[in-house]
């Protein structure tokens, strides 16, 4: 080859093609190979991803005797009874996700700044590895009996206290409780989570970065904010979707009226009364797919300017 | 069809070699299972394909009624050699199923597999259509009525023995399903609160934050048939529901009522402590909470006409167990069986033709404290309606 171009300098179209040819059927053959070791992911993709996804779709624009049609998916637009259910269910997403975030995050915060072999750091986090997956009907019982209407802390806060804060339980069976309720288990979630980009934090930066003569504020403006910033907007992300479609929970503790998405899909797939509504449900978890989409969209938006510094 | 005659004649191939050890072992015979006794022995000695083609004049796995097979010990004898029934929504306090599952066991010795006790109605059509062919697939449906009608292309059809005590309002009529038990829409109380003995009571002040309705009206028949209790007590009719909805929003802007699905660990633990519910699930209550220190009293209320539901009995027609669940149709519409229901404060579809041949339980007749008033039961077009209406009016629990 080399001999060639030497000999022959006024042939580089046919050297360089020769040289593509050859590159790119190797290239091809480590792609194929590559693409090889990859088939299991694919076929688990499919099958947990797309395939229930594909389902959900088809059965949206379908009717209960297997015509097609867009009534189910125009209900979510039209009957004030969905359009406020994905209202509840975004609101209760982001208050959590935001709240379990911020408590969190200083929590996991507090714990790097200890002893990275003490006892309370494994403690946090063992406790917060149990808590963030204490959830549905155990968690609602556990505030049902702590803070009900004829709760523990309820009745010892009046009869003993004499105190009527917590005398109207009924804070517990509203979005409000929700709130609470669901923080409960998203602040471990989030300790868990981002512990590990904040150990990856390096001290050394720190003093770098006052050793040129920056201050705390202008360390983590410059420094620590953007390193960290896409972990914890992925972080955030994982927190909303945790929380838009958590169900056990809110089931146990409300189970009249309107409310939240998940608890309408219960509705439509279980109800012995109403029947025939399976597909209504369809599209319901075809319009939390979509949020989830749209939601993830903005972060991979966000994180792409947000992790421009650390590139 | 293959396969079952394969799978018999191997069965009788066993039972033929346990057989043969028995009787050559001696002493050691007690310690052989006695669920290969009589009958097998009898088609152990036949060969195998002439025994599965002399069952198909009155095979007890596909007879339409017990007298189509044989008989009822027939039938059982046939359920015992299959050696299991798989039930699904039947907890052991819904209306005395733990008893019925027991007794069951005891007198034919076959095994109750009760899977997915707290699922609903839809719940078990969809179990007996995910899990056909596996095996686990449920025998027996025991369903609302609105589902029972919905999905008859499910069914086996089949008349147990009692089938002319059942009044024809009652069953389909080749059998496809049969009304099995009903309740009476009840309030069931901590007596510690005082005496409640009408739906206007729950109103009072002093119940604030106390009152659960078991289920949402739009999903569970315990949730809906409580709407139409509140309703005739508040001058509705089965075909008028509104007063029934306005007065639980009265409830809720008073905030006497709770949200909450109410269930045996809400009530044992307080948090539920007036339930408004079938008798059948509240009265299954009553002896667990006693040791607890809960006198808990159940009373169909005094200020609207007792509201019934019947649930029904149905075979799937693609049964593991096929004999084995006529037999358990045949026990459950027994008079044993219709006797336990009554235990569990149920009211059995044979009540009726039981009271004229003396042979229901007195003592549990009178325990349930059936009202001498015709109960009300809502017809198909009325829950149609009710529950259109609901879809547009159960809204008022606005979680804020």
């Amino acid at each position: 080859m080399t001999d060639t171009s030497a000999s022959a300098p006024g042939q580089p179209t046919a050297q360089t093609a020769g040289l593509a040819s050859g590159g790119a059927g190797s290239r091809r053959l480590r792609g194929a190979r590559n693409y090889l070791a990859l088939i299991p992911f694919h076929v688990y993709i499919a099958l947990f991803l797309i395939l229930p996804t594909a389902i959900v779709a088809v059965g949206a624009f379908t009717t209960a005797t297997g015509q097609p049609t867009v009534d189910n998916v125009t209900r979510l637009f039209t009957d004030e009874t969905f359009v406020d259910a994905f209202t509840k269910s975004i609101e209760l997403a982001v208050s959590t996700a935001i709240a379990g975030a911020i408590i969190g995050g200083l929590l996991a915060w507090a714990v790097v700044r200890g002893d990275p072999n003490g006892p309370l750091r494994q403690l946090v986090i063992a406790a917060s590895g149990v808590l963030a997956q204490f959830g549905g009907v155990m968690l609602a019982f556990a505030f049902l009996a702590t803070f009900g209407f004829n709760g523990l802390a309820t009745m010892f806060v009046r009869d003993a206290l004499h105190v009527d804060v917590l005398t109207d339980a009924s804070w517990l069976y509203s979005l409000t409780g929700l709130v609470v309720v669901y923080t409960y288990f998203q602040i471990p979630l989030m300790l868990i989570v981002f512990l590990p980009s904040l150990d990856g934090l390096r001290q050394e930066w720190y003093d770098a970065s006052a050793s040129l003569g920056g201050s705390s504020w202008s360390f983590w403006r410059h420094v620590g904010g953007p390193i960290l910033a896409p972990a914890f907007l992925g972080a955030l992300l994982l927190l909303f979707t945790n929380a838009f479609s958590a169900y056990a929970t809110a089931a146990a503790l409300i189970s009249q009226g309107a409310s939240i998405v998940t608890l309408q899909i219960a509705g439509s797939l279980q109800s012995e009364v109403v029947i025939g509504q399976e597909n209504v449900g369809k599209a319901l978890a075809l319009g939390m797919i979509i949020v989830v989409s749209l939601v993830m969209a903005l972060y991979a938006l966000i994180q792409r300017r947000a992790s421009r510094w650390v590139k | 069809m293959q396969k079952r005659s394969i799978r018999m004649g191997s069965l009788s191939a066993v039972a033929a070699l346990l057989f043969a050890a028995c009787s050559s072992g001696g002493g050691a015979a007690t310690t052989a299972p006695s669920a290969a006794a009589p009958s097998e022995s009898a088609s152990a000695g036949a060969p195998s394909g002439s025994a599965s083609a002399s069952a198909a004049a009155g095979d007890p796995k596909t007879a339409t009624s017990a007298a189509a097979a044989g008989g009822v010990d027939a039938v059982c004898a046939a359920g015992k050699e299959e050696g299991q029934v798989t039930l699904i929504a039947t907890p052991a306090n819904w209306a005395n199923y733990g008893q019925m599952i027991t007794d069951f066991q005891t007198k034919y010795g076959i095994k109750v597999q009760s899977d997915q006790p707290d699922t609903d109605s839809a719940g078990e059509i969809k179990a007996a259509k995910d899990l056909a062919g596996t095996g686990r697939q449920p025998d027996i449906f025991d369903l609302g009525s609105v589902v029972a009608a919905a999905n008859t292309d499910m069914y086996a059809p089949y008349q147990v023995a009692t089938w002319a005590d059942i009044p024809d309002a009652n069953k389909e009529a080749t059998g496809l399903w049969v009304n099995n038990y009903t309740g009476f829409e009840s309030i069931a109380y901590d007596s510690k609160l005082g005496d409640i003995s009408k739906v206007a009571d729950l109103a009072d002040p002093k119940y604030k934050g106390k009152v659960a309705l078991n289920g949402n009206p739009l999903k569970a028949s315990a949730g809906f048939n409580g709407v139409v209790l509140a309703s005739l007590a508040n001058g509705g009719s089965a075909d008028d529901l509104a007063p029934g909805v306005d007065f639980f929003k009265k409830l809720a802007d008073s905030g006497n009522l709770l949200p909450v699905d109410p269930n045996d660990a809400s009530v044992a633990s307080g948090q539920t402590p007036i339930v408004i519910d079938w008798t059948y699930n509240q009265g299954g209550l009553v002896a667990s909470l006693k040791p607890k220190g809960i006198d808990w009293k159940v009373v169909i209320p005094s200020d609207a006409p007792p509201v019934a539901a019947f649930y029904n009995s149905a075979i799937n027609k693609d049964a593991a167990h096929p004999a084995a669940a006529r037999c358990w149709m045949e026990y459950i519409f027994s008079d044993a069986g219709q006797n336990t229901w009554l235990k569990g404060f149920a009211l059995p579809v044979r009540l009726g033709a039981m009271q004229t041949a003396g042979t229901a339980d007195a003592a549990a007749l009178a325990a349930v404290g059936a009202p001498s008033t015709a109960p009300v039961q809502l017809t198909q077009a009325q829950i149609d309606a009710g529950t259109k209406y609901l879809t547009d009016n159960w809204k008022f629990i606005d979680i804020k």
